[in-house]
C-alpha cells in the first residue's frame, strides 16, 4: 500500500466519470482491458470509446502493488464482463462490481437468480446436442418460461490473448485468424490495421479491394450459416439444405480465390499475400450468379409463415438496452443501434465504396435480426460487384508494401459479420509486446441474459442462432 | 410450403460422388506442406525458422515437415519453393499413428502402424454400415465445427454413407474431437468418451486437435486432445476440409484404408 494510492483511485474514478458522461452523450463504450507486462510492473487499464470517426483509448496506470480499483460496471453497465475477465487474468479486484465470479476461468456454478415454488435449473452443455461450440447455459425455469439464463463460458478458454506476446506480426496475424475462426478475415484485418497504423503505412489500393472482397464473402457465409441454423431449428428440411448449399458455394468461391475456405493467409501487414487466383471476369460472374441464387432463396424463406411465426417477437432486445450497451453488428442494428465501422470509421477499400446506411429497425427480435442479415447480404453482394470491377481495372498493381514497424501502439478495427472487432496492439523490437483482441461475440454474448422476456424453452435454439456469435471469439 | 418442394428439386443432384468417384474440388485442394528433395540446396540452416508452429525440422541434412503441426499458412512454400511444396488433395492426411504425419516418414513407425491398423480393424468390424457420431469441441476456433456441419448439407450428405450424428454419447460409435485441448474441456471430453459404449473410435479433427497448432504453448490448453482421450485417427488441416473429415470417418468405420483404398 503506497501513500499515492488514494490519488490513483481518485484518478481512476475521475476517468470512469468521464467515460460515463461520454457514453451518456452518445459515444459508445467499446471495451476495457488491463495489461501488466510482468508481475511486479504497474497495471495499465485501458478503456476504449468509439466516437464519431475514431476509437479513442482512455488510460490510467495503477502502481505496482495496487490490487483493487473502483469498478466501472456500476457507472457503465457494458463493462460487466470486461471487469470479470480482468479479474480472471490479473487478479485485480474491481470494488463495487455486482457479481465478481470467474468468467473465463472455471468457477462454481452460480447461485440461482430467481427463487420460487417449482423453479429449477436445466444445465445445458458444455457438450450439447448437435455440432456446436462448447458453452454451458443454465436455464432457470418453472417448466416452460425462462425467467433467467446463466452462462458458463470458460470451458473452451484457450489463452489466446497471452499467446500473442512475443510473436512476430507476420505470425501473430495467423493467430488472429484463429482467434475467432469463422471471422478469420475480420480479425486479421483488425490486427493488421493496428500494425499498419503503427508503421504509418497503408495497403496498396488493389490490396484494399481484395480485403473488401474477402471480408464481404465472409459476411455472406456467416449470415447464411445463421439462416441454416434458424431453418434447422424450425424443422424446414429443404430450406436448411438450400441455405447450406449456398453457404458451401460461397466457401468454395473463397477457396478458389485464395486456397482457404475461410480466407486464411490472405491478409498480411501491408496488404494481401497474393492477388486472387480467380480471373476478375470469372469472379464477377460468380458473384452475380450467387447473388441471384441467395436473394431468391432468402425471399422464399421470408415468405414461409410457419418459419416467421417462430421468429417474430422471439428474444427481443430493447432499443434502450442496445443503446446503453452499445450492441454491435446485426444485434444492435435490429434494435435501432447501428454503428457500422465500414460506414462510420471506414478502412481499406470502403472509403471509396458506397456502403449503405442500415435501415431503421426497432423491434430487436430474432426476425428483425435475420432481416438485418439479409439486408447486409444484399449490400455485400453490391459491394462485391463494385470491388471486383475496380480490381479488374488495377490488374498490374502491387498487392503489398513493406510493413515492419519496430515499436509503438495502436488500435485496429474491422466490421466482422458479428460486429466490430477491436485489436489493441503494442509492438516492441519488432515483436508483439501485448495484444488485446476484443470480438463482437464477447461484447454481445452477455446480452443473451436479457432477451428471454416471455420466451419459452423451445425458443432457445432460435434465440441462440439469431445472435450468430462464436464462443471461441468470446472466451479466447 | 409447396414452394420448398419445387426449390428442393432445383439444381438437380449437387451431392459429391466421392468416395465412389473422384471429386474435382477435392483433387484440386492443396493440403499441408511437404518437403521436397533438398539434396542440392546449399544451406538448410534457416529452414526451421520459417515455420510459425515449428513443424519443420532438419536432422542429418534431412528436412522433415510435421503435418500434424502445419497450419497451412504456406510461408515455407512461398519463401523456399525449392525446399517445400503443398501436398495435393482435400482428403488428408489422416493417419493411425501420430508419427506418420512427419514427412518423410521415420522408418521406425512401420511396426506401430501395422499394430494400430490391426487394433482399429478389430473394432471397426463391429460398426458396419450404420455409424453414429458424437462431436465434442475441446477448444476449437469455431471453423472445424463449420466443416463438420457441412457434412450434413446436401453437397457432402453423410447420410448416404450410413453415417449419422447423435446427441447421446450412449448411441455413439465415433467421437470427433476438435480444438487445441482446452483444459476446461478435459473433464467433459473424458466423461463423453467414457459414456460411449465399446467399441469406439476417436478422431482428432484438425491440426489444433493434433498438436495445439499456434496455441501449443498456451498454459490453458494441453497442446492437442491426445492428453485427454486415446486418439485412433489423426486428421491434419487448419481446419480440415469436409472431404478430410469424411475420409477420416470412412477410415474409422473400416470402409476406406488410410492409404485411400476401398476395404469393402
Amino acid at each position: 500500500m503506497t501513500t499515492a494510492e488514494p490519488d490513483v483511485l481518485a484518478q481512476v474514478m475521475a476517468l470512469w466519470k468521464d467515460l460515463e458522461a461520454r457514453v451518456a452523450a452518445g459515444d459508445r463504450f467499446a471495451g476495457l482491458s488491463a495489461s501488466r507486462p510482468a508481475d511486479d510492473d504497474p497495471v495499465a487499464l485501458s478503456a476504449h470509446v468509439a466516437t464519431a470517426g475514431d476509437i479513442e483509448t482512455l488510460e490510467v496506470t495503477l502502481p505496482p502493488g495496487v490490487t483493487r480499483y473502483p469498478a466501472l460496471t456500476p457507472l457503465v453497465g457494458a463493462a460487466f464482463w470486461y471487469e470479470r475477465v480482468i479479474h480472471d487474468q490479473l487478479g485485480l479486484v474491481p470494488d463495487g462490481h455486482p457479481r465478481l465470479a470467474p468468467l473465463i476461468l472455471p468457477g462454481d456454478p452460480l447461485p440461482r437468480h430467481v427463487a420460487g415454488y417449482g423453479l429449477f435449473t436445466i444445465p445445458h452443455g458444455p457438450v450439447r446436442s448437435g455440432v456446436l461450440e462448447s458453452i454451458e447455459y443454465l436455464v432457470e425455469t418453472p417448466g416452460e418460461a425462462i425467467p433467467h439464463l446463466n452462462m458458463r463460458v470458460f470451458y473452451k478458454h484457450r489463452g489466446v490473448t497471452r499467446r500473442f506476446t512475443g510473436m512476430r506480426p507476420a505470425d501473430a496475424v495467423l493467430l488472429a485468424e484463429r482467434t475467432e475462426g469463422i471471422a478469420s478475415v475480420a480479425h486479421a484485418l483488425a490486427f493488421c490495421h493496428a500494425v499498419e497504423r503503427i508503421a504509418g503505412c497503408a495497403p496498396p489500393p488493389a490490396a484494399a479491394l481484395v480485403r473488401v472482397l474477402h471480408a464481404e464473402l465472409e459476411r455472406i457465409a456467416n449470415h447464411l450459416d445463421v439462416a441454416v441454423r434458424l431453418a434447422d431449428a424450425a424443422g424446414l428440411a429443404v430450406a436448411t439444405a438450400r441455405m447450406a448449399l449456398h453457404k458451401e458455394r460461397v466457401m468454395r468461391l473463397v477457396s478458389r480465390m485464395c486456397g482457404s475456405r475461410f480466407g486464411r493467409g490472405v491478409v498480411v501487414p501491408g496488404g494481401v499475400s497474393a492477388p486472387p487466383r480467380l480471373d476478375p471476369a470469372e469472379l464477377r460472374a460468380e458473384i452475380e450468379w450467387l447473388a441471384r441464387q441467395v436473394a431468391g432463396e432468402a425471399a422464399a424463406l421470408m415468405a414461409t409463415s410457419s418459419f416467421l411465426d417462430r421468429l417474430r417477437g422471439t428474444g427481443p432486445l430493447t432499443p434502450a438496452r442496445a443503446r446503453t450497451h452499445g450492441a454491435l453488428g446485426p444485434i444492435g442494428k435490429a434494435a435501432g443501434f447501428a454503428d457500422d465501422n465500414r460506414l462510420t470509421r471506414p478502412y481499406d477499400g470502403y472509403p471509396d465504396l458506397p456502403v449503405p446506411a442500415a435501415r431503421a429497425h426497432s423491434a430487436g427480435d430474432a426476425l428483425v435480426r435475420l432481416r438485418v442479415r439479409w439486408e447486409e447480404v444484399d449490400q455485400s453482394f453490391g459491394l462485391l460487384r463494385l470491388a471486383a470491377d475496380k480490381l479488374a481495372e488495377r490488374s498490374g498493381d502491387q498487392f503489398r508494401v513493406r510493413c515492419e514497424p519496430a515499436a509503438g501502439r495502436a488500435l485496429g478495427w474491422a466490421e466482422a459479420p458479428q460486429g466490430e472487432v477491436l485489436y489493441d496492439v503494442m509492438l516492441a523490437d519488432g515483436r508483439v509486446a501485448g495484444c488485446q483482441p476484443r470480438s463482437a461475440s464477447f461484447h454481445n454474448l452477455v446480452l443473451m441474459h436479457e432477451v428471454f422476456a416471455g420466451d419459452i424453452l423451445t425458443d432457445f435454439p432460435f434465440i441462440e442462432a439469431s445472435f450468430g456469435l462464436s464462443v471461441a471469439g468470446a472466451v479466447l | 410450403m409447396s414452394i420448398w418442394v419445387l426449390r428442393g428439386l432445383r439444381d438437380g443432384v449437387v451431392t459429391t460422388r466421392w468416395p465412389a468417384k473422384s471429386d474435382p474440388y477435392a483433387d484440386a485442394w492443396r493440403g499441408p506442406a511437404r518437403p521436397l528433395d533438398t539434396s542440392d540446396l546449399a544451406s538448410l540452416d534457416d529452414l526451421t525458422d520459417l515455420c510459425p508452429t515449428g513443424a519443420i525440422t532438419v536432422t542429418d541434412s534431412t528436412v522433415r515437415v510435421d503435418q500434424g503441426r502445419c497450419i497451412l499458412c504456406g510461408r515455407c512454400v512461398a519463401e523456399r519453393p525449392g525446399a517445400f511444396a503443398w501436398s495435393q488433395g482435400a482428403t488428408g492426411p489422416a493417419v493411425l499413428v501420430r508419427e506418420q504425419l512427419v514427412i518423410p516418414e521415420l522408418p521406425e513407425t512401420d511396426e506401430a502402424v501395422a499394430a494400430a491398423r490391426a487394433r482399429l480393424a478389430e473394432r471397426t468390424a463391429a460398426l458396419r454400415r450404420s455409424v453414429h457420431i458424437r462431436h465434442v469441441d475441446a477448444g476449437s476456433d469455431g471453423s472445424e465445427e463449420w466443416e463438420i456441419q457441412a457434412l450434413l448439407g446436401p453437397v457432402y450428405d453423410i447420410h448416404r454413407l450410413g453415417v449419422f450424428f447423435t446427441a447421446s454419447p450412449r448411441h455413439a460409435d465415433v467421437l470427433l474431437v476438435t480444438g487445441a485441448g482446452a483444459r476446461g474441456m478435459s473433464g467433459p471430453l473424458r466423461t463423453t468418451y467414457d459414456a460411449m459404449p465399446d467399441p469406439k473410435v476417436v478422431i482428432a479433427v484438425g491440426t489444433d486437435a493434433i498438436s495445439g497448432g499456434l496455441l501449443a504453448g498456451s498454459e490453458t490448453t494441453t497442446g492437442g486432445v491426445g492428453a485427454a482421450v486415446p486418439v485412433d485417427i489423426w486428421l491434419a488441416g487448419s481446419p480440415p476440409t469436409p472431404f478430410g473429415i469424411l475420409n477420416a470417418l470412412l477410415i474409422a468405420v473400416g470402409y476406406l484404408t488410410p492409404d485411400g483404398r476401398r476395404s469393402r
